[in-house]
């Protein structure tokens, strides 16, 4: 399902999307009727505060949770008919993830961690592409080492450089700089901007950081399970306005 | 700090119950192995009771097991009658026992095969030394005529006959099969008969069966009068006694027959326990693992407790205490399963014919306190090192994040090791130069040395085998092939200890199948040199059948040569001497076999006799000694040594002629015949003549080379397979042990299982995964078993080359040994695969 007449092709799609837990007086509604277009060729932040549902709809998108209800679509395939198999082989192939923390496998070498969707897939890596995608990421003096020889930032950027080199259609990245320091941060998010940029590449990070949120071309705000707002190209002082407001929106709902 | 070493058990069920799976095999087969050879021993203890007399009449230099011919010497009713008379004696009865009587069912096959032995003997009706009847009657009436029998009713049953029914029975001499009638049932009144057969007479057809048909006995029982016990009974009865007869306490035959069954149940007893503590032992090393392991998950745990101000003392001891309890569950259960055991030893047992009574397997007090003791010190002992490990955790873990404690280098301990392996290696080398003591004995030092050496050092012997095992998953499984390899790698020390506990009973399994292989082809080796008869006829256990048999095969056409040979016991040096087994060979012996002489010559005349070196160096016999030999009854004969000649199969150590043998009062039966064809004859037609003769005879069987060669392999496999199937259990616990480090490792794994799942590992993948990280720990178990065990079969062969004399490598075997391992591998994996691949994704990537 693709949008070629109106504007940008979507990438992966939310349609209606719920997924509650627990029943009765203790059910809790994570998603609470998401629909949301995620487009291809741009980089997308999803915000929110703790317990938005921010990470449930990465989930749900990413074909790492199924919804309790609605539809999550990611490059055309509506993922609520496949089973875990297939599940796998689309997330080995079409989507790429970068994680908070513990995104390598610590036996294995940087190559080694980065070319494992390949691997996994029994696939041979793309010799040209493998090469842009190690130097974007300044690794290529480092890709004999293991994990553990690795600094934190250098670390996210093996995980960077995985999610990219199968040439995934849609990457998600899940507070890629949450445990990162503030240079870190930085070098992990240019990077990311320049996938985009100059790769093509369609990217959706989930964060709480408002910093790194002003490096997107779109930001999302969820609060309570739901799209409650959203801006094009944000600076920061716009995004630290609208954060603020959705906090004093759920402090309000307490009182 | 008890509740709360209480709590994490409580925490850590699944835990608790899979380390303490491996104790409680382990003591539920020593528990079971205790009852049963309590219960074994108590049901023989009870028949013998049940069935002695006050006094007992004997020929002098008889006791009353472990003959094989009994003497033909005899008392006649006038001297029964004496003692009867005696003021000191109530009765006297006379008893004929008799030998060599076998029972065939309806079909015609032997009842019993080669187990338990056949008592047959005459119902007098003589109390035993309790006063109670020595055979209750179960069904029927006791024999009247000659012709009538009796069975114990297991007998009856395995033999498909009931009262009323004909009975046919292999007769000791004279026309071999015999037909008898039926006329009921009696057990020993101890209860059962252990597997024995009984067949009763009445005293005429007893004598008729055993003597001939003539009016004596071969023995009196003796019941006291009142106010006589048994010695002053004894005193009585000597003074009236014929030459050739002594009588003897009640007391002393129980004890003789509680000496020679108390052999016989010691070595089955000794035999079970040593697979016992192999168990129990393999059972303490998974132990160490899973605390070790269990310890390190803990490290942030168990510094937060040293935070908060425990001392390394409260730190260990909680742990200890955690491994008591552990210790204590697993032994309850262990035992209650042990006595489960023990009914299924029994329940086997009872298939090779010998009977125990199930009330005689009871639990005594000697047999929970071992297992308590040995279950709960080795679970104790195993927790030890760990339990050590665990109070050197710093305070300062609890704060940190890396709390992976930093795994002192496996240098020191590798060179140490290494050490020990040359210390081994070198007490097992001197074990191959005659040293003082057992040549075996070194070696099984130097072996105890490697397999704890080596199971010490495993972590860096095995990462070669492992190293290879993940080179080659790689290239047949591609990454997940490769990841699995990894993860076996990832803690050498933990993927060691795992694969040390299956490497004993590999090291075990392979030794023993190197010593049978030995075993089997140094057999074949001599009896391809010393079978040069045609066709020899014996039976499976070496039973003596009647005279009659080669009468019959000596009229087959085209048998040339019938030789026959006779065991007996004898005692050497006089009527107290050791007791001791000689061969009584006709003239024609030396014609068919080509004997190694090295002195003197082996054709004997009267009183002569030819000795194998081995006895003849031990005496200190040369060509023309002379020695004593005591017979049943008295007789002696002063053989003079005329030949001297090396160890073989064919004859015995000491070697008289048949007809001496005969003239010594021992009763003729045959154990062994010879048979050479004339020339010309067609072995196959001959062969099929022979058979037809002794086909009604179920307890000899005629074997040419080629037989006669496997079936003493058959045996010698029998064996070998008995112990495999013992050694099982120790493979079984080790199983266990892989279960559970996977199990935990996967647990440990939790996340990068998760990172795993979502970057594209299929659950296929994964639980492939995790069954070739068993698999490569099986190997490693099994590769460092093999080698050890082919090395140190190899030494042992050696020390042991005078008897075995070729090596033999069970090559098939060992390939056979490491496809099992990795069928163990994936055994073991299945249910740790199973819980890795139903991980949830989510859960397992969620950042908290």
């Amino acid at each position: 399902m693709t949008d070629a007449d109106n504007g940008p092709a979507v990438a992966a799609r939310a349609v209606d999307l719920r997924k509650t837990y627990g029943s009765g007086d203790s059910e809790v509604r994570a998603l609470d009727g998401v629909t949301l277009d995620l487009y291809a060729g741009q980089f997308t932040a999803v915000m929110g505060p703790s317990g938005s549902g921010k990470s449930t709809l990465m989930h749900c998108l990413a074909a790492l949770d199924a919804p309790t209800s609605g539809e999550a679509v990611v490059d055309g395939v509506t993922l609520g008919a496949l089973k875990d198999t297939q599940l796998t082989t689309l997330r080995r192939e079409r989507i790429g993830f970068v994680f908070q923390a513990f995104n390598l496998i610590p036996t294995l070498t940087a190559r080694e961690n980065i070319l494992l969707p390949l691997s996994l897939a029994g696939r041979k890596p793309d010799q040209a592409w493998f090469d842009q995608v190690i130097d974007a990421v300044g690794l290529r003096d480092r890709l004999g080492h293991r994990p553990s020889e690795l600094s934190g930032g250098q670390q996210q950027r093996v995980a960077c450089a995985r999610a990219l080199v199968s040439q995934p259609r849609i990457v998600f990245a899940d507070e890629p700089t949450g445990n990162l320091d503030s240079t870190s941060s930085s070098e992990i998010l240019a990077f990311l901007r320049r996938s985009v940029d100059e790769f093509g590449q369609t990217v959706v990070m989930v964060t709480h950081d408002a910093v790194a949120a002003s490096y997107c071309d779109r930001v999302v705000f969820l609060a309570d399970g739901r799209v409650v707002d959203e801006l094009e190209h944000p600076d920061r002082d716009q995004m630290l306005e609208h954060m603020a407001a959705l906090q004093s929106a759920a402090m309000n709902l307490v009182d | 700090m008890l509740r709360l070493t209480l709590r994490n058990l409580f925490a850590r069920k699944l835990r608790l119950v899979m380390s303490a799976l491996a104790i409680v095999l382990g003591v539920a087969f020593l528990a079971g192995v205790l009852i049963f050879s309590h219960g074994l021993s108590h049901t023989f203890d009870n028949i013998i009771k049940g069935s002695t007399p006050d006094a007992l009449v004997r020929p002098v230099g008889t006791a009353s097991f472990g003959q094989t011919a009994p003497s033909t010497l005899t008392i006649p009713p006038a001297d029964v009658a004496r003692l009867a008379d005696l003021p000191e004696v109530a009765r006297a009865d006379g008893s004929v026992d008799g030998a060599g009587l076998f029972l065939l069912d309806r079909h015609g096959k032997l009842v019993g095969g080669q187990g338990a032995p056949t008592l047959a003997f005459n119902h007098s009706g003589s109390p035993n030394m309790l006063g109670e009847n020595i055979l209750d009657l179960r069904s029927g009436r006791w024999p009247q005529r000659p012709d009538e029998v009796l069975l114990d009713h297991r007998a009856a049953e395995r033999g498909g006959y009931s009262v009323g029914d004909t009975v046919k029975v292999i007769a000791p001499s004279g026309d071999p099969v015999r037909t008898l009638h039926l006329v009921g049932t009696a057990d020993f009144n101890g209860g059962g008969t252990a597997g024995a057969i009984l067949v009763i007479f009445d005293t005429a057809g007893a004598q008729q069966m055993f003597l001939g048909g003539r009016d004596v006995f071969t023995t009196v029982n003796l019941t006291a009068a009142d106010g006589v016990n048994q010695a002053q009974l004894v005193a009585a009865a000597k003074k009236v006694l014929p030459t050739g007869f002594t009588a003897v306490t009640g007391d002393k035959v129980v004890d003789e027959s509680k000496d020679a069954v108390g052999q016989f149940l010691g070595v089955i007893s000794t035999f079970l326990l040593v697979f016992a503590i192999i168990a129990v032992i393999v059972g303490g090393f998974i132990i160490v693992n899973t605390f070790s392991i269990l310890v390190a998950q803990r490290t942030r745990e168990l510094a937060l407790i040293r935070a908060l101000g425990a001392s390394q003392r409260q730190v260990t001891g909680s742990v200890l205490l955690e491994a008591l309890v552990t210790g204590l569950v697993a032994t309850t259960l262990g035992v209650a399963v042990g006595w489960g055991l023990a009914r299924a030893l029994a329940a086997l047992f009872r298939t090779f014919g010998l009977d125990i009574a199930g009330g005689a397997l009871t639990l005594t007090p000697r047999t929970i306190v071992l297992s308590y003791v040995v279950g709960v010190l080795v679970t104790l002992v195993a927790a030890y090192l760990p339990a050590r490990r665990a109070a050197k955790v710093p305070p300062v873990a609890a704060m940190r994040d890396d709390l992976v404690p930093k795994e002192r280098s496996l240098r020191r301990r590798t060179l140490i090791g290494a050490g020990f392996l040359v210390l081994g290696a070198a007490i097992a080398v001197v074990g191959l130069f005659d040293p003082p003591g057992n040549d075996a004995a070194w070696i099984g030092v130097g072996a105890v040395l490697w397999i704890l050496t080596v199971a010490a050092i495993s972590a860096a012997l095995g990462r070669p085998v492992l190293a290879f095992c993940r080179n080659v998953f790689q290239r047949l499984f591609g990454t997940p092939g490769r990841l699995a390899g990894e993860n076996a790698l990832r803690d050498p020390r933990r993927t060691g200890a795992t694969a040390s506990a299956l490497m004993i009973g590999l090291a075990l399994v392979s030794l023993i199948g190197v010593l049978a292989a030995s075993l089997n082809s140094s057999l074949g080796d001599l009896v391809d040199k010393q079978f040069s008869a045609d066709f020899v006829v014996q039976s499976a256990a070496f039973t003596p059948f009647p005279t009659e048999v080669g009468d019959q095969l000596q009229k087959v056409p085209g048998v040339a040569v019938v030789s026959r040979q006779q065991m007996a016991n004898a005692r050497l040096g006089g009527i107290d001497g050791d007791n001791t087994f000689i061969a009584a060979n006709d003239e024609q012996l030396t014609r068919i076999y080509d004997l190694d002489v090295d002195a003197g010559r082996t054709s004997l005349r009267g009183d002569e006799t030819f000795v194998t070196k081995d006895v003849a160096d031990k005496h200190g016999w040369k060509v023309g000694s002379r020695f004593t030999l005591a017979f049943p009854g008295g007789a002696t004969m002063r053989p003079t040594v005329v030949g001297i000649i090396e160890p073989n199969v064919v004859t015995g150590q000491i070697n008289i002629p048949l007809d001496r043998l005969e003239a010594a009062g021992v009763q003729r039966q045959d154990s062994s015949l010879s048979i050479r064809l004339e020339p010309g004859a067609d072995a196959a037609t001959v062969h099929r003549a022979l058979d037809k003769v002794v086909a009604p005879l179920p307890i000899v069987s005629v074997q040419d080379k080629q037989e006669f060669g496997d079936s003493i392999r058959g045996q010698v496999n029998q064996l070998l397979f008995m112990i495999y199937g013992l050694l099982a259990l120790a493979i079984v616990i080790a199983v266990i042990g892989i279960v559970n480090t996977l199990g935990l490792s996967v647990l440990e794994r939790t996340r990068e299982l998760g990172l795993l799942r979502a970057i594209g590992l299929t659950r296929r993948q994964l639980r492939r995964m995790v069954t070739l990280e068993s698999i490569a720990i099986a190997v490693l178990g099994a590769v460092l078993g093999l080698v050890i065990g082919v090395l140190f079969g190899v030494l042992l062969r050696q020390a042991l080359a005078d008897n075995l004399t070729s090596l033999g490598l069970p090559l098939g075997q060992l390939v056979a040994f490491l496809v099992v391992a990795v069928v163990v591998g994936v055994l073991a994996a299945i249910v740790p695969a199973i819980r890795a691949a139903r991980l949830d994704v989510l859960r397992a990537i969620a950042t908290e």
